[in-house]
């Protein structure tokens, strides 16, 4: 086909599921199949006025930069803040035995609890307010972030060990030289599961009471019944959180160049 | 210096322990090594031809005797003795040129020392045009022409090799045979080969080592003086290659007397 076509031909593609759910809910709302949902329009021209007022002029007309800049500050906060904590853990993890023994059970007892679980505890530990987001978000990125930095390190073929040292790098400069560039792979798709996760526990994140935020957008719309604010609140998080893993994917490509492995 | 052997194997065993049972992969190995010689190691799977090597490399320690390099113990690996690989080893991340200079790097030489050296030790085994390539990029032979000329630039006096050219097609072996006799020829190195294949073996050495399994042992030791570069359809090499087939096959025929 053409160059043009071949081109476009992902883009087209990549939109066929999004359009045939879109015609689904036209349809259904077209048709009445429900009268809690709003058509397709109505949540359009509400996210206009959600992005820039003019329509409805309401509370939360021409707000959402201001919310997505609250979720945003939380998600990559958060992010950072796990990450700060789960690497370091993660290497002293794959290479000390002994951390090991010390810390991988408690880690593992402690991973099957869902964030969500913790919404209380994390609210009277830390407060009303954004540590508490800050730190169930950090919670949701913690564990992938941890447990692929742990495989990275412990997954270093031992043959590059012996190279390294017939090479004249041993002991501890091994670890630079060899450990953390050979785990870097798998350091950095735990960085980016990590990144969607804080994402993905936003809204659980900001039902700590906090004001602004994406998530108290839609804990609001629920409370006040207003399913099209909702809807907005969640297409805007899904946009945002996939331009975000886009990102961090293109610049992964850059980085990783040499590992077969890394094309996402 | 002068009078050591560059290499000394005297009376090692080496014995590994698993759960349930004890491996004797070398019973008694004796051999002498001078500088500037090329020895090919064969013989059956598992007779212990990678054990020697990883002790002479210093990855492995003798359970008894003794392995010396210049009348030294080796008690531990060093870069005065290159591993090359059957599967490479090079580092993923790092450029062919970066591989071939991680030696000098580790050293701690200055930046632009190490690539003047990397530099030339591409151009030795002729990557100029993949000297930015990582190695995921490479064909099976460029692989092992950079795992070759990363033990080169970190001056190894003497290079162990094992079974360096077994996953490379035949066309690709014959023309890595000729470069690394080219090397050896002009820079006096010692050369430790494993390999399966007696023709390979009687191509290369100047000495065959013909090993036995079971408990590995050192079954003899073969002085090849034919004339390089060598006619691998000559009468000669033929003859050679009938004698060595005889003593690598020898214990087979015991075996199934027993
Ligand atoms: N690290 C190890 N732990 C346990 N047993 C080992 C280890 N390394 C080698 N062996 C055993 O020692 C014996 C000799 O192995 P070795 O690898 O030296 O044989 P090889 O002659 O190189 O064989 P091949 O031609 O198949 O490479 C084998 O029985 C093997 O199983
Ligand atoms: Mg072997």
């Amino acid at each position: 086909m053409t160059a043009a076509w071949r081109r476009l031909k992902p883009t087209a593609l990549a939109l066929i599921v999004p359009l045939l759910l879109l015609a689904f809910w036209q349809m259904a709302t077209a048709n009445q199949w429900t009268r809690l949902i709003p058509t397709p329009y109505q949540v359009a021209e509400y996210m206009v006025d959600f992005a820039w007022g003019g329509i409805y002029d309401d509370a939360y007309s021409a707000t959402l930069l201001t919310h997505l800049l609250a979720s945003m500050s939380r998600v990559y906060g958060g992010f950072a803040l796990a990450a700060m904590f789960a690497l370091p853990i993660g290497l002293l993890i794959g290479r000390i035995p002994a951390a090991r023994m010390v810390l991988d059970p408690f880690l593992q007892l402690m991973r099957p609890i869902p964030v969500t679980a913790w919404l209380p505890l994390s609210m009277i530990l830390f407060g009303l307010g954004a540590k508490s987001a800050f730190a169930l978000v950090c919670l949701g990125a913690f564990y992938p972030i941890l447990l692929n930095t742990v495989f990275g390190v412990r997954s270093v073929d031992p043959k590059l060990f012996e190279a390294a040292s017939m090479l004249g790098c041993k002991g501890n400069a091994q670890f630079f030289k060899v450990v953390l560039p050979a785990a870097t792979p798998s350091i950095f798709t735990g960085l980016r599961l990590g990144l969607g996760l804080a994402w993905f526990v936003i809204v659980v994140g900001e039902m700590t009471g906090v004001p602004q935020g994406l998530g108290a957008v839609i804990m609001d719309g629920r409370t006040l019944s207003r399913t099209e604010l909702v809807i907005c609140g969640m297409i805007v998080i899904g946009v945002a959180g996939y331009i975000s893993d886009r990102i961090v994917v293109a610049t992964g490509n850059r980085l990783l160049r040499w590992s077969l492995t890394h094309h996402g | 210096m002068a009078e050591f052997p560059i290499i000394e194997i005297k009376g090692v065993d080496k014995v590994f322990k698993l759960q349930d049972q004890t491996i004797h992969a070398l019973a008694g190995a004796n051999l002498t090594i001078a500088k500037g010689e090329f020895v090919c190691l064969i013989g059956a799977s598992g007779c212990g031809k990678s054990t020697l090597l990883r002790i002479m490399a210093g990855f492995e320690q003798p359970t008894a005797g003794e392995a010396l390099m210049w009348g030294k113990p080796i008690d531990g690996p060093d870069p005065t003795r290159g591993m090359v690989f059957q599967d490479y080893a090079l580092f993923p991340w790092l450029s062919v040129r970066d591989n071939i200079g991680f030696g000098p790097a580790s050293r701690g030489l200055p930046r632009s020392e190490v690539n003047a050296i990397a530099d030339k030790f591409v151009e030795l085994v002729g990557l100029q045009k993949f000297a930015s390539a990582y190695p995921h990029q490479l064909s099976g032979g460029m692989k092992q022409r950079v795992a070759i000329a990363r033990v080169l630039a970190n001056d190894a006096q003497l290079v162990l090799m094992d079974e360096p050219f077994g996953a490379l097609d035949a066309m690709t072996r014959e023309r890595l045979q000729d470069e690394l006799l080219e090397i050896w020829e002009r820079t006096g190195l010692t050369v430790v080969f494993v390999t399966h294949s007696i023709e390979e073996a009687i191509f290369l050495a100047g000495r065959v080592v013909v090993m036995t399994p079971g408990p590995g042992r050192i079954e003899s030791d073969n002085a090849l003086d034919l004339p390089r570069p060598r006619d691998v359809a000559s009468p000669e090499f033929n003859a050679i290659r009938r004698a060595l087939g005889a003593k690598l096959h020898s214990h087979h025929g015991k075996k199934a007397a027993a």
